[in-house]
């Protein structure tokens, strides 16, 4: 397979780039939503439209109702997201909660997948229980309760926790912390008792919770997958996830990188536009690169992945990790080159900064994954 | 069977026929691959025997037309034997500056004459080419090159010096840029081709701070070159005058090729390797060191997928025509941070100089050569002027 989109993935591009520019920019969304104080920090009618798209369900199997598109295609979606800085539940609930319900009885695709769907539902997926990513340790306990489990614990980083239909829960059903085995995945409904939710706002002005569960009572019916053999399951959504961040990612250096350029193509100091400069120049076409780099590791991640290739969790986190650095590259560049008029509120510039901030921390950091690859490749 | 996989199938009998054993080792020293030419040698039967076997059936130059030595294969067979021979890692039969510039820019410049001359020579490795470009004040600003060519009637005579010459002690001929015209930048060179045999051209090696010499100094005191070998064959390519078309082309060509390699061995990860390489040497790899080459895996491999997506592009006629100049300075970045980190790594080790257990010193004289990777054919410095031109279209760069 060619390392470039194909014709029918160029479409979906031209109409997600439109429909994103058009319906998701900065105005009518991002700020919209944090200027009004909106708890949830994004709209719900344009999850809606994005549901009419078919974006909401494309990595759902057609038979549950979806497109049973891949990665590919979801990257299409993320990277005008990230280009929009579009808030919306795409990467919780389509990307994540999606690819953790494909391993799930028929049952709960039943009771989840149709409002998924249609936009009706948004999910969260609740794995992070420190400041830092580390899925290796689960400590939030489900104990065997009855027919069912009993869930203790608390988690943090759950995007949009307070504002989801359902959270996916990763705990501990046996074993120590640190094991490897021992995990299950839980699907936990809003409405579950016991469980509370901290919601607060984050630099981006997205809203994330800290979730607590404090004897959370669930039937066996909410286990997505095998009880004690959730790690495949867990390790299955962190995959789609991280390679989603990754192309979101990329969307937000190609705005931050774009809207630069264009600035220094018209701001003029000393008589000429700063755009001559070659002290700009070189460090315009560097960011070039990295950025251009970053988009191809992460389409042949996402190639990989679809083919369920075995080198397919290297390169998405050599892509993470890629795009984390590219990325911060480019909003940092944004903000400098843009000078003064960077640091405004009123300027966009400053909300990639933010934005890039949040998803290089989100499923793992540049650090977590180089030190992935390194571990993968034996050194 | 389709024609392809008959292909593929009779390729593999003539290789496992014709490529001797030891033709299959890694290439370690420049002599380990035949260069041609009329003073060459080889280096032992089995290279001998390797190369005829190739000259005969035109694959020295697999993908030119059969009447100009190669074998005239289409772009998909030529990928198969390329696979083919990288299967069972055959060395190449014939390298040379003919194959890899001058013949190119006769395939698309040069008369029938020259081509039918020329490119038979290259493809059965009779004459060895060097390419007379840099000047000592005309490196990055190549086009301010002043050896002159003064107008005699049927020759040029030739006055001035060339700079990092590769290879010229060792090459028969010269494809030359030699001014025509003191009042034309642009317009006033010409790309011309003469025998390095002829009068008043010498040749002096550069030492390097590798300690090897593969580029030389080249002089020219009052050299004749002709304005014609022949019906049909002059002594100069393309147009008198615009042998700068011909050198961007050739420039354009070399940043290709060099960044085509991107998806090889010079930059792909190398953290498993080096960390194989301490444990030898009774080593323990630092954690800042090991974070170092982690950082360094993650940029050479991602570098590995835009070098895959830049050959699809290029195939397809996708992609931005100046990329190969993000292509050659990321490549080349890479490369030498690669050298600085396997430095590190070696340690002590490989600061040796002369060593047995280091080939010769290769770990430092490899190091050090991979210093020019980001100046020979256009820095680093250039290849950002001209993504921010010809890409980001910034204003006045």
């Amino acid at each position: 397979m060619p390392l470039y989109h194909s014709e029918d993935q160029a479409m979906l591009a031209d109409s997600a780039s439109g429909f994103m520019a058009d319906e998701g920019n900065i105005a009518k969304q991002l700020r919209h939503y944090r200027d009004g104080g909106c708890p949830d920090g994004f709209g719900h009618k344009l999850w809606h439209q994005m549901a009419e798209m078919g974006f909401t369900g494309m990595l759902v199997d057609e038979a549950d109702g979806g497109l049973g598109m891949g990665h590919v295609e979801a990257g299409i979606v993320l990277e005008e997201i990230g280009r929009n800085l579009t808030p919306s539940p795409f990467l919780t609930s389509s990307v994540l909660a999606a690819t953790a319900l494909k391993h799930g009885s028929n049952d709960l695709k039943g009771r989840y997948l149709p409002g998924l769907v249609s936009g009706e539902s948004v999910f969260a997926v609740a794995v992070d229980e420190t400041a830092k990513h580390r899925p290796s340790r689960i400590t939030t306990r489900a104990e065997k309760s009855g027919n069912g489990f009993k869930l203790t614990g608390a988690k943090s980083f759950v995007v949009q926790g307070a504002s989801a239909d359902m959270l996916v829960v990763a705990a501990r059903t046996s074993g120590a912390d640190d094991d490897e085995d021992g995990i299950t995945l839980f699907a936990v409904p809003k409405d579950a008792a016991n469980m509370s939710h901290d919601a607060v706002r984050l630099v981006d002005s997205s809203v994330a919770s800290h979730t607590k569960f404090d004897g959370v009572e669930l039937d066996g019916g909410a286990v997505i997958g095998d009880v004690d053999g959730g790690r495949e399951v867990l390790n299955a959504m962190l995959a789609a996830g991280r390679i989603g961040t990754a192309a979101e990612g990329v969307g937000v250096a190609r705005g931050a990188m774009d809207m630069t350029i264009d600035y220094i193509k018209q701001r003029k100091q000393f008589g000429q536009v700063i755009g001559e400069f070659q002290a700009l120049q070189h460090r315009a076409s560097h960011l070039y690169s990295e950025v251009e780099i970053a988009r191809a590791v992460t389409i042949k991640a996402q190639q990989l992945l679809d083919e369920g290739a075995e080198s397919a969790d290297l390169m998405t986190s050599v892509a993470k990790a890629k795009v984390a650095k590219a990325a911060g590259l480019a909003v940092k560049e944004g903000v400098q080159m843009h000078g003064g008029i960077g640091m405004t509120d009123e300027y966009d510039i400053g909300l990639y900064m933010k934005r890039d901030r949040a998803l290089q921390e989100f499923l793992g950091d540049a650090y977590f994954h180089a030190n992935r690859v390194a571990d993968m490749s034996g050194y | 069977m389709s024609d392809l996989e008959n292909f593929r199938l009779e390729t593999r009998e003539w290789l496992e026929a014709n490529c001797p054993a030891e033709m299959r080792k890694p290439v370690r020293d420049d002599d380990d691959v035949y260069w041609g030419g009329r003073r060459a040698t080889f280096k032992n039967d089995a290279q001998k025997a390797w190369f005829e076997a190739c000259r005969d059936k035109g694959y020295t130059v697999p993908a030119w037309p059969k009447a100009y030595g190669g074998a005239g294969l289409s772009a998909p067979e030529a990928k198969i034997l390329r696979q083919e021979m990288a299967a069972i890692g055959a060395r190449p039969p014939l390298s040379s500056f003919g194959i890899w510039m001058l013949g190119p820019a006769l395939l698309k410049f040069g008369t029938e004459g020259q081509k039918q001359r020329f490119l038979n020579e290259i493809a059965r490795g009779e004459i060895r080419w060097c390419q007379g470009y840099s000047e000592p004040g005309s490196g990055s600003d190549l086009v301010s090159m002043q050896t002159f060519g003064e107008d005699k009637g049927d020759h040029w005579q030739v006055n001035g010096q060339k700079i990092w010459t590769s290879y010229a002690d060792h090459a028969d001929w010269i494809f030359c840029l030699v001014r025509t015209d003191k009042d034309n930048k642009y317009k006033g060179i010409t790309f011309m081709l003469f025998d390095m045999a002829g009068a008043g051209v010498s040749t002096k090696p550069i030492l390097l701070i590798s300690g090897n010499s593969p580029f030389c100094e080249t002089f020219f005191d009052d050299v004749k070159v002709p304005k014609s070998y022949g019906e049909d064959c002059p002594g100069f390519v393309g147009e008198i005058n615009r042998g700068w078309d011909v050198a961007k082309y050739l420039l354009g060509h070399e940043r290709e090729m060099i960044s085509g390699m991107g998806g090889g061995e010079r930059t792909a990860a190398i953290g498993t390797a080096m960390k194989r390489h301490s444990a030898k040497t009774g080593d323990d790899l630092d954690p800042m060191l090991r974070t170092e080459l982690a950082m360094f895996d993650v940029d050479a491999l991602a570098f590995t997928a835009m070098a895959e997506k830049f050959m699809d592009e290029m195939k397809s006629g996708k992609g931005h025509p100046a990329q190969p100049n993000m292509m050659k300075y990321v490549g080349t970045e890479l490369n030498k941070r690669r050298h600085e980190l396997m430095m590190s790594v070696g340690g002590s080790r490989s600061l040796e100089w002369e060593s047995e257990e280091t080939r010769g010193g290769a770990p430092s004289r490899d190091w050090l050569r991979t210093k020019a990777n980001s100046i020979e054919g256009g820095t680093s410095e250039v290849m950002l002027n001209v993504i921010s031109k010809r890409i980001l279209e910034l204003p006045g760069a």
